[in-house]
């Protein structure tokens, strides 16, 4: 090959490089994120595996739903029926922002700006912190 | 990164305004939320219409109806208050020239010339905000209000250059720090965003009516101006009424009974 002096170790270093990640991840303990969970509520509105993986497109349906289509009841798997809204609906369980949603999403640095508007804990009482 | 750069600037402009640590609750804390927080159930009998509108006497009120009516509005709303040139409003007052600029009439009876008007976004048949928005963020639903969809709005606010009648607010800066009282059912708005009267469609939605009709006690009324035995429908059967700028051809869906 043409310049293989160059090129194969020149590939060996990009190949580790790249692996890198995985190399140095293996055999460490799996990632737990430990967030509060709510106190007074028992069930969310969808199964708890299910509302991980999907919360932020639920949340864009939902946004869709209230505002441009006007329908504000979401029924979920098990029939139970719940207001859309962010603020209302699940800042209401999910007391603290802090402890919950923003344990996550600093660990894999993502950071929505649904809270520059949306406020945190509607159940919160006057002068409770 | 972002977040923090967020409070350092939140920091910086308490600390600019020489506020003292102890106001610092404004910015978020201090919750008000006295209601109970809405379920399913408070949806399930909303107000419907094919087309709202609303009938303000404006012979029936005085300084302190106006700012009930407001402070109603505003404070639900989180509406910020913020003085000057950026100040945001949903509804508010103006003088009968104000108001009704292309009325001109000639040696108006003093009462009308003093009395002032109560404004608000006229939830228009033909909304020139809607035709100029390029994001559809401002758009009329099937019941003839004039939405906006704040997440899809981008601040060109062209909108505001659109509506013949002033009803647009842009937001030039965050307003949490101006809302004295922030009502955490109801979210506030964000920098960059242009906002404006809803007519509660939050509380129609629950088969109530906006929160200013209510405040008002009677001197204004709210229903739909297609159906002949609506509130409105009976009101303007009797009283004779006029829109702002009628020539402007957006037909406006608030009357005012002069
Ligand atoms: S009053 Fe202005 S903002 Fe309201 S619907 Fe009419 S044109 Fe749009
Ligand atoms: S209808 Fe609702 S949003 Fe509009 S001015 Fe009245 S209280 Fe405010």
């Amino acid at each position: 090959m043409y310049n293989a002096k160059f090129i194969i170790p020149g590939l060996i270093i990009f190949i580790g490089l790249a692996l890198f990640p995985f190399i140095k991840g293996a055999g460490q303990p799996e990632l737990k994120v430990e967030t509060e969970k709510p106190k007074e509520a028992k069930e969310c509105v969808l199964p708890k595996e299910k509302i991980r993986d999907v919360h932020m497109v639920l949340l864009n349906e939902w946004r869709d739903d209230v505002i441009r289509n006007g329908k504000r009841v979401y029924t979920s798997e098990n029939g139970k029926q719940y207001n859309m809204s962010l603020t209302n609906t699940c800042m209401g369980c999910h007391e603290n922002k802090d402890k919950f949603c923003d344990k996550c999403h600093n660990e894999v640095g993502v950071n929505p700006y649904c809270w520059n508007c949306h406020n945190t804990s509607p159940v919160k009482k006057e002068g409770e912190k | 990164m972002q977040s923090s750069r967020r409070d350092f600037l939140k920091l910086a402009g308490v600390s600019a305004l020489g506020l003292s640590a102890g106001t610092l609750g404004f910015l978020g804390e201090g919750a008000r939320a006295a209601d109970a927080l809405p379920t399913a159930t408070d949806f399930a009998k909303p107000s419907t219409a094919k087309r709202w509108a609303m009938v303000i006497d404006t012979a029936k009120f005085d300084d302190a109806l106006f700012k009930k009516c407001i402070d109603a509005c505003h404070s639900n709303h989180n509406v910020p208050e913020i003085e000057g040139k950026q100040q945001i409003k949903w509804i508010w007052t103006e003088d009968f020239e104000g108001a009704f600029p292309t009325e001109r009439p000639a040696y108006l009876a003093e009462e009308q010339e003093h009395r002032k008007y109560l404004l608000l976004c006229n939830h228009c048949e033909n909304p020139a905000c809607v035709r100029v928005c390029p994001t559809k963020a401002t758009f009329k639903n099937n019941e003839g209000l004039v939405i906006m969809d704040y997440h899809r709005c981008i601040g060109c606010r062209y909108c505001m250059a659109g509506c013949p009648y002033g009803a647009r607010s842009f937001n030039f800066q965050d307003p949490a720090p101006h809302i004295k009282n922030i009502n955490l059912q109801y979210p506030h708005r964000t920098r960059g965003v242009v906002e404006k009267c809803t007519f509660c469609v939050e509380k129609l939605a629950q088969g109530k009516l906006p929160l200013c009709v209510e405040a008002s006690g009677g001197a204004m009324v709210f229903g739909d101006l297609t159906d002949p035995n609506s509130e409105v429908r009976k009101v303007l059967k009797h009283k004779y009424a006029i829109r702002r700028k009628p020539d402007v051809g957006t037909e406006p869906g608030v009357f005012y009974i002069i």
